[in-house]
C-alpha cells in the first residue's frame, strides 16, 4: 500500500461489479433487438425487389399491368400478366370489409372508452384482444363452410364465395384490431374535457359526440388505416372465402380474386427465376408499396396526435 | 353546534343550496359526516379548511360530479332550490343547468373560443326553437363582456380557445357558464393554477359576479376567502365546524379548531 486513494468513495466510483456487465450485456442484447425491425424491413423489401426486379425492368408496361384484365401467366402461347382485376378484388373486398368493420369497431370502441365501466368493460377488452387473435384460417373456414350456403339460400345466388361472403369475413378479422386502436385514442383524450362537459349538462352522448369523438378523430383515423392495411395484406381467409376468379366485380355476389390470394395459390407452383415468378414479386412488390404507404400515414396521423 | 343567523331577509330565505345530514363514501372511506349546510342565495360562501378535510368533495357533491369515479356512495340529502338533486337520476341534467362549475386548472374544451361558450347553451337549447348565427353571437358577446375577457378575444373568436393564457382561460370557463343561465356556480380554488395577477383579475370578477349568482368558492387560501367572501364555512376531517359570516369568523371565531387553523397552528 502506497498512497493511499484521495477519498474512499472514489474507488467505489470506479468499480464493475455484476451489475454493470448485466446492463452492459442487456444494453447490447435490446441493441441488437431493436435494430433487427430496421435490417429485416431492408432485407425484405431488398428481397422482393431483386426477385421482382426482371418482371419490373422487361416485361412492365402501366397499361399492362393496371390496365389490363387478363392475368394468364400460364398460358403457352402468349402469358399476360394484367393486374387490374386482382387490384379490384382486393379493393373491393377490403372497401366492403370497412363498411362492414368501421361502424362496428368505432361502436365497439366508444362503448368501450365512454359508457362501459368496472367489469364491463375489462371483460369486453379482453374478448376484444382474444378475438384478434383467431387465425385467419379458420375465419377463412367459416367464410367457406357457413358462410358461403348462407349467402347461397339468403340471397338465391349460385356461388357463396364472392365479394360480400369475403367481404364479410374480413370486416370481422380486422374489426378487433380497429377497436383497440380507435379505444385508445378515445381514452388519450384528456378527462377533464368530459368532466367540464359533464358539469355543463352534457349526457354521455353529447359529452362523446361533441366533445370526444372531435378530439380523437386522428386516433380514430388511423384506426381506420390500419383496418385498410390489415384488409390489403390478409390472405387466407381472402383466398377461401372469394371463389379466387378473375373477375371485375359488378355486384357484391361475383366471385373475385385478391393480390395476396394470387401470390400464395401460384407462388408454388411456379419455376423460381421464371417470368411468372418475377410477376408474382411485382405484385408483392405493389401490395408492399401500398400497405407501406397506409401504415406510414396512420403512424404519421398518431405521431400528430401526440405533438399537439 | 350554533345555527349561523341568517343575514338575509324572511322573503329569500330559499336556500340556494342546502345540505342535511349529508354523508359520502369514496368506496370504503368515509369522506364526509353528516353535513348540514344552507348556502345562501345571491352571496359569495367560502370553503376552508386543511387539504383532505372533504371541501372539494362537499361543492362536487352539488351537481353530483362526484359520481363520475364510479365508487361514491351517499346518505342524506343536497337540495338546490328546493329541488333534491339526489332524488332521482333523470333530472341530473335539469339541476346542472342551474348550477355551473369552475375547476382547479381551466379546463376550456378543444374547440374555438366561441363554441366553447355557446357550448351549455346548445346543449341546453335544443327543442326551445332554433337559434340564429346572431343569437348566438349576441349570448357570446354578452358572456364575454361579463366576464371582461370581450376586449381581449374579440378578434379572435374562432381560434382555439387553448391558445389563450391561463387566466383568460379561467375566465372563458366561466364565461362559458353563464348563457345556460345557472343560479349557483361552483369553484374548485379558481384561481389555484393562476398567478398573482391572474388571481388577482379572476377574484375581482367572481366579486363582480356577486348578487347575480349565489357563488360556492372552495379555496386554501385563507386571505383569499377573507378578500372575495361574504359567508364563510370552515371544514376539518369531513364534518362542518363553523359557518359564519366571514368577518365574523376571521375576528372572532366561535369554535376552538376554527380559531387554531386561522392562526395556522395546523392546516
Amino acid at each position: 500500500m502506497s498512497a493511499p486513494p484521495p477519498h474512499p468513495d472514489t474507488a467505489a466510483l470506479d468499480r464493475r461489479d455484476l451489475a454493470w456487465y448485466v446492463d452492459k450485456l442487456v444494453a447490447v442484447l435490446v441493441f441488437v433487438g431493436g435494430v433487427s425491425a430496421v435490417v429485416f424491413i431492408v432485407g425484405i423489401f431488398a428481397f422482393v425487389t431483386h426477385e421482382g426486379w426482371g418482371f419490373v425492368s422487361e416485361h412492365f408496361s402501366l397499361r399492362g399491368f393496371f390496365g389490363s384484365i387478363r392475368w394468364a401467366p400460364t398460358s403457352t402461347s402468349n402469358p399476360t400478366y394484367g393486374a387490374l382485376a386482382l387490384i379490384a378484388g382486393t379493393a373491393s373486398v377490403t372497401g366492403l370489409a370497412m363498411l362492414v368493420a368501421v361502424p362496428f369497431s368505432l361502436g365497439a370502441a366508444i362503448y368501450i372508452a365512454e359508457f362501459a365501466t368496472g367489469r364491463t368493460r375489462e371483460v369486453l377488452k379482453v374478448l376484444v384482444e382474444m378475438l384478434a387473435a383467431i387465425p385467419s384460417v379458420v375465419w377463412g373456414f367459416i367464410g367457406l363452410s357457413v358462410m358461403n350456403p348462407l349467402i347461397i339460400d339468403v340471397f338465391n345466388v349460385p356461388i357463396g364465395l364472392c365479394v360480400l361472403n369475403s367481404g364479410l369475413i374480413l370486416g370481422l378479422m380486422a374489426a378487433p384490431i380497429m377497436t383497440t386502436i380507435a379505444e385508445d385514442a378515445l381514452k388519450a383524450v384528456p378527462d377533464t374535457y368530459r368532466e367540464a362537459a359533464e358539469a355543463l349538462g352534457a349526457t354521455r352522448w353529447q359529452v362523446t359526440r361533441r366533445v370526444v369523438l372531435p378530439a380523437a378523430r386522428q386516433g380514430l383515423l388511423a384506426a381506420v388505416l390500419l383496418g385498410v392495411g390489415r384488409g390489403f395484406g390478409e390472405t387466407m381467409a381472402v383466398l377461401m372465402a372469394s371463389g379466387h376468379a378473375i373477375n371485375l366485380p359488378t355486384s357484391p355476389f361475383d366471385s373475385v380474386r385478391a393480390l395476396t390470394a394470387t401470390i400464395a395459390a401460384e407462388l408454388g407452383e411456379t419455376a423460381v427465376g421464371s417470368t411468372h415468378y418475377q410477376a408474382l414479386f411485382a405484385l408483392g412488390i405493389f401490395l408492399f408499396v401500398v400497405t407501406f404507404v397506409i401504415n406510414l400515414s396512420a403512424d404519421l396521423i398518431v405521431r400528430g396526435i401526440r405533438k399537439t | 353546534m350554533v345555527e349561523p343567523t341568517p343575514a338575509v331577509p324572511a322573503a329569500a330565505a330559499e336556500p340556494a343550496a342546502r345540505f342535511t345530514g349529508f354523508s359520502l363514501w369514496y368506496g370504503t372511506f368515509q369522506a364526509l359526516y353528516g353535513v348540514d349546510l344552507q348556502v345562501e342565495a345571491g352571496r359569495i360562501t367560502s370553503l376552508i379548511g386543511p387539504s383532505g378535510c372533504g371541501k372539494s368533495t362537499l361543492l362536487r357533491s352539488v351537481n353530483r360530479i362526484n359520481e363520475r369515479l364510479g365508487y361514491v356512495r351517499t346518505e342524506g340529502a343536497v337540495a338546490v332550490h328546493g329541488v333534491d338533486v339526489y332524488a332521482a337520476q333523470n333530472a341530473l341534467v335539469q339541476v346542472r343547468k342551474q348550477v355551473g362549475m369552475v375547476f382547479q386548472r381551466p379546463n376550456v374544451l378543444p374547440l374555438s373560443i366561441r363554441d366553447n361558450v355557446i357550448f351549455g347553451h346548445r346543449l341546453h337549447s335544443r327543442g326551445a326553437g332554433r337559434t340564429t348565427r346572431a343569437d348566438e353571437d349576441a349570448i357570446v358577446e354578452g358572456a364575454l363582456r361579463q366576464v371582461l375577457l370581450w376586449d381581449d378575444v374579440k378578434d379572435r373568436l374562432n381560434r382555439r380557445a387553448a391558445g389563450l393564457s391561463l387566466e383568460q382561460q379561467q375566465k372563458l370557463c366561466i364565461a362559458r357558464l353563464l348563457p345556460v343561465k345557472p343560479r349557483l356556480l361552483l369553484m374548485d380554488e379558481p384561481c389555484s393554477a393562476l398567478d398573482p395577477k391572474g388571481t388577482e383579475a379572476v377574484e375581482e370578477l367572481i366579486w363582480e359576479l356577486r348578487g347575480e349568482y349565489t357563488i360556492l368558492l372552495v379555496t386554501h387560501n385563507m386571505a383569499q376567502a377573507r378578500r372575495a367572501s361574504e359567508s364563510c364555512v370552515f371544514m376539518l376531517l369531513g364534518k362542518m365546524i363553523e359557518h359564519t359570516p366571514t368577518d365574523e369568523m376571521f375576528v372572532t371565531p366561535q369554535r376552538q379548531e376554527t380559531a387554531d387553523y386561522i392562526e395556522g397552528r395546523y392546516g
